[in-house]
């Protein structure tokens, strides 16, 4: 596992002067690279990608269970070799990360009652506050969420013990009957730390679902996990209990129409949490309202475009994943074909909608008969709320500028040289209704790389640095980081 | 505390062990760390194994908790009271850590060693720490400032105290929300400890800054402060201050806060007196019991009896009653359940015409609930009524209900009905009791459940103690004793057992013409459960019948009882047949 640098930088290109200039991505760094023919292990491919709040730790979790910590390795605060470095070739430095740890989370298990067995796969990892120097995420697997504990310890020696016994008892009888022979162990301290990772706490059984989603409460005490029919509430301490908040568990089975695919608190009110639907919603409610929130308090739903109906129309519709910006009036949205972004006080539509893949569109057969249409893919938001990030086919990811008026767009590889195989084009984000807008870029992507896109590498995973313009994003086993 | 002559070594081991790799040992250790101390004295205690602790912090869980309470209690190791400022660095290191358990030991010993330090040990020792950790770094030495506050106050010169007036009133708006619910929750010690005209300045704008904070979870900790605040304040302040804020609470958007209100609120009313009470208070709570959230329902409904102790009748009737009459047919079943764990207790309150009148009507309806718990709360606390109300009225209405659970489907109802059985037996009297339950309680003892023919075998054991040998020789003992020939063995076995709860009673007499024989015929039963439970109920007879009786009847039944071909038979014949040779022994 070996960061490398590349100087590639490639112009993303703008069509005209807005508020802010387009990033210029390039490749920062790659975790665990694949070499030419060499075969992914399916327990290698990274499941989850979480960076910390305040991005100097970055946390990514596997089908194998494992969970790889990362940590920001450039001199952020020193101020020596600072000067030196930014004399020398670009003045703005990006952050780098070096590997930190990795410690088993999940193992496979195998639920006797209903004769399943558990995958060991973690599905999400959420970062919990940090006290007392040490780290603290959450991570589930489909059923069980872990409370873990990243410590750096020193290695300490103990020496100078009162050892051998018959020595400590002779010379301890001394005439005044001072046990002087009673000595305290001394421990040596060495400089050297390793982080050592402890699972504090394990809160299972509360789901008969798979675990779809977790997400921390601004009160820094409570938690969420959601799986596909319920959500329930739980106290980051009291790992034996917990509430549902939401059952959409319908009376009999056979009238199950929507389950829950994704949910997560309001950044900054406690109250508030969104989850979306398989049917293309998103509810927003309030904690406040009811113990039970049955019922939304808002609903989030693309008005009905008449007559485009077709068999997929519902399949797509699916939302895959959630994220609220930073100060939580937005939100963004994934489903198959789109990124949408919410404003949580105009539940009428979406305030812009953009065309991940467009050209799919005459493909869903095929992707409906190979089973990609039900891909989950992720979605990220920068840190500042102006661009939004997703995945795609063939290890390509877009980042859309999601400002008012914005029309920058990138498509980008997961590989060294993310611009390898396509002429980026500016596309403009279609608003709602304008289903045809973006097909421009899409040209480029169809026109360039002639040969069929490949299913099978999807990036389905990344995340957004939480104050930087640095993108993470998982292509099977690696992890690739790039940077504007 | 001086030398023991305790031996060296095991102390030794003790020592070692305190770094042991195993969690047990350091653990084990650690809950012996007075026995390390009195043997290192007092000085190497102070100089070297306190210290040694303090710096050896980073352990388990467990072995932080345990030592954080053993540091408590640790003053007379270390040299008495003057010297209790030697255990302060560790237990500051400890209520630091990131486990909630172990910080809040830590606090807690803190505080215990606190209070015995003299005046100026505090001054010089324990109101730097305070200050230390009040302005710690991470959350977890904040959290913990806020615990110790009330322990440093009152010693502190007066320069002091307005400094730890304001540090306190930064943590109550500190960043974390951990930060504010600490200190939310530990307002109303603090408050105890400071001077009453600071009360009115400094504590209520925390307390304001606290009821205003935008986080749920710390307002409705504040709200457990009100009561706390209310009963230290003046009663014109309360209602100026606390009054307002409760009002504005019991309306605020977070059932949750509203919650925490209706749990609270009937100790605010001696707080404010009797005028806002009725002014304020009792709409406010009015409303709770009206509550859209079940949740809040259920906690006012709980609290209902403990309201109306404080008002007079009439306010409790004309207010509170009409609210309890809807909540008994509340949707919620968790909100009936709660209403009748607690209605009966108003009808003390209400007095007997007003009970009557408005209250057993509800009791009828409830112990008509469809869901099992609320039948049960109802039931359990029947004698309750039946002192304000009298045996005849309670027989005449509840009657009919208490005998249609006796069937009820749910076993755990009928249990509590049968334990009731006995009381209801004495209050209502022989003659009452006979025509209405008699019946009902030979048919428990032939219910499908174990636990109910249990109980039932025990009901007839409590219905003979109370009506006496004779009743029940005309009214239970022959029906039970028809029993025994029940084609099932378990409802065979359950007459044993009630014949053997029985014999006591009865008395010799009966035992010996009534009980025996039929036991004795059981001894041929083809079940052998039958037959051991028979040598069983013959070694609990021994003592109770004359000894020729247990030579010409029990011995001989025994014997061959012993030679059964089941090993268990066998095995509790010969055990009743040593028994009876023992009380002849010793006879």
């Amino acid at each position: 596992m070996n960061g490398g640098d590349d100087e590639d930088v490639v112009v993303v290109a703008a069509s005209s002067g807005d508020q802010s200039p387009p990033l210029q991505w390039r490749f920062s760094q790659v975790f665990g690279e694949r070499s030419a023919g060499e075969e992914v292990q399916p327990v290698d491919m990274i499941s989850a990608i979480e960076f910390d709040h305040s991005g100097d730790h970055l946390a990514t979790g596997d089908r194998g269970g494992r969970v790889v910590l990362f940590e920001r390795s450039d001199a952020k605060h020193s101020s020596g070799g600072r000067r030196d470095l930014e004399e020398t070739d670009y003045s703005v430095r990006h952050p780098e990360f070096c590997y930190k740890t990795e410690f088993q989370s999940h193992d496979p298990a195998f639920d006797y009652l209903k004769s399943l067995e558990i995958e060991e796969k973690i599905n999400k990892i959420r970062w919990c506050q940090t006290a007392n120097g040490a780290l603290f995420l959450l991570s589930t697997n489909d059923k069980t969420i872990k409370y873990w504990k990243v410590q750096d310890k020193k290695i300490k020696k103990i020496c100078d013990i009162n050892a051998d016994p018959s020595g400590a008892v002779g010379n301890g009888i001394v005439a005044n009957g001072v046990p002087e022979a009673l000595r305290l162990p001394v421990v040596v301290t060495s400089h050297e730390s390793s982080p050592v990772a402890k699972c504090r706490r394990v809160y299972p059984h509360a789901h008969d679902y798979h675990i779809n989603s977790i997400s921390i409460n601004s009160d820094g005490e409570t938690f969420i996990s959601a799986d596909d029919l319920r959500i329930n509430l739980w106290n980051l301490e009291i790992s034996n209990q917990s509430f549902n908040i939401v059952d959409v568990k319908p009376e009999k089975m056979e009238d199950l129409s929507e389950v829950i695919t994704a949910a997560e608190f309001h950044p900054t009110h406690c109250n508030m949490l969104a989850y979306s639907s398989s049917k293309g919603s998103i509810r927003l409610i309030d904690l406040r309202q009811s113990a039970l929130c049955d019922s939304h308090s808002k609903l989030f739903e693309e008005p009905d475009a008449a007559g485009s109906k077709s068999f997929f129309t519902e399949i797509i519709a699916s939302v895959s994943d959630i994220k609220f910006a930073k100060e939580g009036r937005y939100l963004l949205s994934r489903d198959y074909m789109t990124l949408k972004l919410w404003d949580i006080n105009m539940d009428s539509g979406p305030v812009s909608t953009f065309q991940v893949h467009e050209y799919l569109k005459p493909k869903l057969c095929d992707l409906y008969e190979n089973d990609s249409i039900f891909d989950k893919f992720e979605c990220c938001i920068s840190g500042n709320g102006l661009r939004a990030a997703t995945g795609s086919y063939s290890n390509l990811f877009r980042v859309f500028g999601v400002s008012p008026g914005s029309t920058e767009t990138a498509t980008l590889e997961a590989s060294r040289n993310p611009m390898r195989r396509h002429v980026p084009v500016p596309s403009r984000p279609s608003k709602l209704g304008s289903i045809l807008g973006g097909s421009e870029s899409t040209a480029g992507v169809d026109g360039n790389s002639s040969n069929a896109l490949d299913y099978t590498t999807k990036l389905l995973h990344l995340a957004w640095h939480p104050n930087e313009n640095l993108i993470a994003c998982a292509a099977g086993n690696s992890l690739y980081m790039y940077c504007a | 505390m001086s030398m023991t002559d305790e031996p060296l070594y095991p102390i030794a081991v003790l020592i070692d062990e305190l770094k042991n790799d195993d969690i047990q040992l350091r653990l084990n250790s650690i809950r012996r760390l007075s026995t390390i101390a009195r043997a290192l004295g007092e000085e190497r205690t102070r100089k070297e194994l306190i210290p040694f602790l303090s710096e050896n912090n980073d352990d388990d869980d467990e072995v932080l908790l345990a030592m954080a309470e053993e540091l408590g209690v640790f003053i007379p190791y270390v040299g008495g009271v003057e010297h209790a400022h030697v255990l302060l660095p560790p237990l500051e290191t400890l209520s630091t850590v990131e486990e909630t358990c172990v910080r809040e030991k830590a606090v807690e010993s803190l505080c215990r060693v606190g209070s015995q330090m003299k005046e100026s040990d505090l001054v010089e020792h324990f109101i730097p720490l305070v200050k230390r950790l009040a302005a710690g770094e991470w959350f977890t030495a904040r959290v913990s400032a806020c615990g110790v506050f009330h322990i440093a106050y009152p010693s502190a010169p007066d320069t002091v105290k307005t400094e730890l007036r304001s540090i306190y009133t930064q943590l109550c708006q500190d960043d974390m929300p951990m930060v504010r619910r600490a200190a939310a929750t530990n307002l109303g010690k603090f408050a105890a400890t400071i001077e009453s005209a600071h009360l009115k300045t400094d504590v209520m704008s925390m307390f304001d800054d606290l009821t205003q904070d935008e986080q749920d979870s710390v307002r409705l900790l504040a709200v457990e402060g009100c009561a706390a605040l209310g009963k230290l304040l003046e009663p014109q302040d309360c209602v100026a201050h606390i009054l307002p804020v409760i009002v504005n609470f019991s309306q605020d958007k977070s059932w949750r806060v509203r919650y925490m209100v209706a749990n609270q609120l009937y100790e605010l009313c001696e707080a404010v007196g009797p005028e806002p009470t009725r002014t304020e208070l009792v709409p406010a709570y009015v409303r709770l019991l009206r509550d859209n959230e079940a949740e809040v329902r259920i906690a006012a409904a709980g609290k209902v009896t403990k309201f109306c102790r404080i008002l007079n009748p009439e306010l409790a009737i004309q207010h509170i009653l009409p609210c309890v009459k809807e909540l008994s047919t509340d949707s919620s079943q968790h909100v009936r359940s709660a209403l009748a764990s607690v209605i009966m207790g108003m009808a003390p309150v209400l007095g007997k015409d007003a009970t009557f009148e408005h209250l057993l009507p509800i009791f009828l309806s409830l112990l008509k609930d469809e869901f099992p718990d609320v039948r049960l709360n109802i039931i359990s606390k029947l004698d309750q009524v039946n002192q304000v109300i009298g045996i005849d009225l309670l027989s005449q209405s509840l009657l009919p209900a208490i005998v249609e659970l006796a069937e009820d489907r749910h076993w755990r109802v009928r249990l509590a009905i049968i334990e009731y059985i006995p009381l209801l037996a004495s209050q209502l009297g022989v003659g009452f009791f006979d025509d209405k339950l008699g019946a009902l309680c030979m048919q428990w003892l032939q219910d499908k459940v174990h636990s109910i023919r249990e109980a039932a075998a025990n009901n007839v054991k409590r219905l003979a103690e109370e009506f006496g040998p004779e009743w029940a020789m005309q009214h239970i003992v022959p029906q039970v004793l028809e029993m025994i020939n029940n084609p099932h063995y378990l409802y065979r076995m359950t007459i044993l057992r009630a014949v053997s709860l029985l014999a006591p009673v009865m008395g010799s007499e009966i035992t010996c013409s009534k009980l025996l024989p039929v036991v004795m015929t059981a001894a041929k039963d083809r079940v052998p459960n039958i037959k051991f439970n028979v040598a069983k109920v013959l070694q609990s007879l021994i003592p109770i019948v004359d000894q020729s009786v247990v030579e010409k009847t029990i011995r001989p039944g025994l014997v061959e009882l012993s030679e059964d071909p089941d090993v268990d038979v066998r095995f509790f014949a010969n055990q009743a047949l040593q028994s009876i040779d023992n009380v002849m022994m010793s006879s």
